[in-house]
């Protein structure tokens, strides 16, 4: 079995992402950039199921500029075996994304792809599903837990109520919530190592992608503010100041 | 414009995400809901009664006895065919389903609608609600999105007066997704998601026996509970009680955190609350830089005076 995970490069989650002082967009000049979080959890699980036995290659995947093959060679790092980079600087919108996707998925003849239900910077936790239907798959969203076998994918799925427990014929597409795995530490070496992996780099002009409708972004803002900060010395305070507020 | 809501709900009741979703579908034109079930009618004359609605659209199949995403996108995208466009609240419900209908549609999707910025344009929030962006759909495209529900009041419920109408489609329904189970978590406190009184733990409650804490102070006051991801990935409390950027998104009028620091992902949950207290023992601690009343101190010292202080004041 061949795994295909899909990498998004993103700003790094620890850092307070800020405006351009002309709200034309977001402050990206010397801006840490991770791999997306969510996909991190995806690469592990894929690594995983290679390391038990139950798939012979994980290829990582991402869309975007030249500086993306960064955050592959970071996964090819963490154990991957291969990257490819579909280039282009424009940026892609979920159901684009998902139309690449599709076609690298059958290019490479993958039966499980494994990827993030939601990029943290534009947090549209779209992809996935999209990437399931155009191609006709299942589609396993917000996994906690994953099983295979037989063929099947038995997957938990945080949802709002609790956790839901599905069952997916394979080949399949699945995204993961932040407690499927924690992923683990690149070592020194395996930096190093990771250097003479194979990275495929394919212009997306040459896919021969037709790339859909994209919503049109017309503005930026910052969130309204809250004015917070007040504190109080005591319990006795704490209540008072919520009875003036109408709280308590 | 005509546009389509999917109703999200559950044994014979609708979740309250319909009628807050049903608001911002109304700034939009004529709503009609659709209800997916294998047992429609219950669900159907409750849809009826919410204000704004024209008409039920009521699709009774056995396949729809679970909200699977690859059952239902199918039947939504031939519903949709008579729409202009199509809405469900962002819910995990609605995130599973909407975007893999819009595929099929062959266009994109606005997620976590707060606002209706003009005709055919959209806020909503991007980088975990630091920044709001506002998008347009294309002309000539069907608008496909879900509704921030925390963005939105919901519409008040009143007589059944909106025509049920109950619809065959014909549609192939896919065999390879199959329900197994739910393990929802039973609790007899109000909905975390609607509740207008919350309180929270976060890791510095330190244990899941001493969560026990929290519990007894939120029903004193008849609060849902919620946590931190750090709390929830402890073990303190089950998944279902996160708040923040992957958990829930809520706006009670009162949200107390105890041993919580203030992480953007969790006070992105938390932004339009009406008031926030928090306690931490660190003064330093970031979620001070937004609580509305902070206080400083041991939680496990302050929560049993709370308590005291809050029982003198009902007497
Ligand atoms: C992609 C991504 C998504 C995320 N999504 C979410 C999300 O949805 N929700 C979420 O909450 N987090 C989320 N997180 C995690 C987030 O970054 C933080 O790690 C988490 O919110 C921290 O939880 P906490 O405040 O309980 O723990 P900590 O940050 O460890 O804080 C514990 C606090 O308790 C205080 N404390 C300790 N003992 C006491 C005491 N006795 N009395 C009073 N105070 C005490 C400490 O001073 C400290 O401030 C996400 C992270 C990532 C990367
Ligand atoms: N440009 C991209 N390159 C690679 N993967 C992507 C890209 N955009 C989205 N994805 C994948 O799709 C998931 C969901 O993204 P989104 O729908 O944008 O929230 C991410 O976690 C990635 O796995």
């Amino acid at each position: 079995m061949k795994i295909l995970v899909p990498i998004k490069r993103v700003i790094d989650y620890n850092v307070r992402v800020q405006l351009k002082r002309d709200n034309s967009g977001v402050q990206t000049d010397g801006v840490k950039m991770s791999i997306n979080p969510f996909d991190e959890i995806a690469v592990e699980e894929a690594l995983r199921i290679k390391e038990r036995g139950d798939a012979e290659e994980v290829i990582v995947v991402s869309i975007g500029a030249k500086v993306c093959e960064q955050q592959i060679r970071n996964a090819l790092a963490m154990g991957a075996d291969r990257g490819i980079l579909v280039e282009t600087d424009d940026a892609v919108q979920p159901l684009g994304a998902a139309r690449i996707l599709q076609k690298i998925r059958e290019e490479e003849g993958t039966d499980l792809v494994i990827m993030g239900k939601q990029a943290i910077d534009d947090d549209c936790n779209q992809t996935g599903q999209m990437l399931a239907a155009i191609s006709n798959l299942p589609q396993a969203t917000f996994g906690s837990k994953v099983e295979l076998a037989n063929g099947k994918a038995t997957v938990t799925r945080e949802v709002d109520e609790g956790l839901e427990v599905i069952e997916v014929d394979l080949p399949a597409i699945i995204t993961t919530d932040l407690r499927l795995n924690e992923p683990r530490f690149v070592k020194m070496p395996d930096i190093m190592k990771a250097k003479k992996k194979p990275l495929d780099v394919k212009p997306l002009a040459d896919l021969g992608v037709e790339m859909p409708p994209a919503l049109e972004n017309t503005g930026y803002a910052p969130p309204p503010k809250r004015e917070g900060g007040k504190k109080v010395e005591s319990v006795e305070e704490l209540v008072e100041a919520m009875k003036n507020k109408g709280v308590l | 414009m005509k546009v389509l809501l999917i109703a999200e709900h559950a044994n014979g009741k609708l979740n309250p995400s319909t009628a807050k979703s049903l608001t911002c579908a109304a700034r939009l034109g004529d709503v009609d809901i659709a209800i997916f079930s294998d047992s429609v009618d219950a669900v159907a004359e409750k849809a009826a009664a919410l204000d704004g609605v024209k008409n039920v659209i009521a699709v009774e199949r056995a396949e729809n006895a679970n909200p699977l995403a690859a059952v239902l996108a199918p039947q939504i995208a031939k519903l949709a065919e008579d729409y202009d466009a199509v809405l469900m609240p962002s819910t995990t419900f609605g995130k599973d389903v909407m975007p893999r209908a819009a595929a099929l549609m062959g266009v994109p999707q606005v997620s976590d609608i707060m606002d209706v910025a003009g005709e055919r344009e959209f806020q909503r929030p991007i980088y975990a609600g630091n920044v709001l962006t506002t998008v347009k759909v294309p002309d000539g495209q069907k608008i496909c999105g879900t509704v921030r529900v925390a963005s939105w009041q919901p519409a008040p419920a009143g007589e059944a007066v909106a025509s049920i109408d109950k619809r065959e489609l014909d549609v192939e329904l896919p065999s390879h997704t199959r329900f197994v189970k739910l393990e929802a978590s039973k609790s007899d406190r109000p909905d975390l998601q609607s509740a207008p009184v919350v309180i929270s733990g976060g890791r510095g409650v330190g244990s899941k026996e001493n969560f026990d804490i929290i519990y007894r102070f939120a029903d004193k006051l008849g609060a849902a509970v919620g946590a931190s991801r750090a709390a929830v990935d402890a073990g303190f409390v089950p998944n279902d009680m996160q708040v923040g950027q992957t958990g829930k998104i809520i706006a009670p009028d009162l949200y107390m955190c105890f041993g919580i620091s203030g992480a953007i992902q969790h006070v992105t949950g938390i932004k339009d609350a009406g008031t926030i207290v928090a306690v931490n023992k660190d003064p330093d601690a970031p979620i001070f830089e937004i609580a509305d009343i902070g206080l400083v101190g041991d939680l496990f010292e302050i929560l049993p005076k709370l308590e005291e202080a809050i029982d003198a004041e009902k007497s």
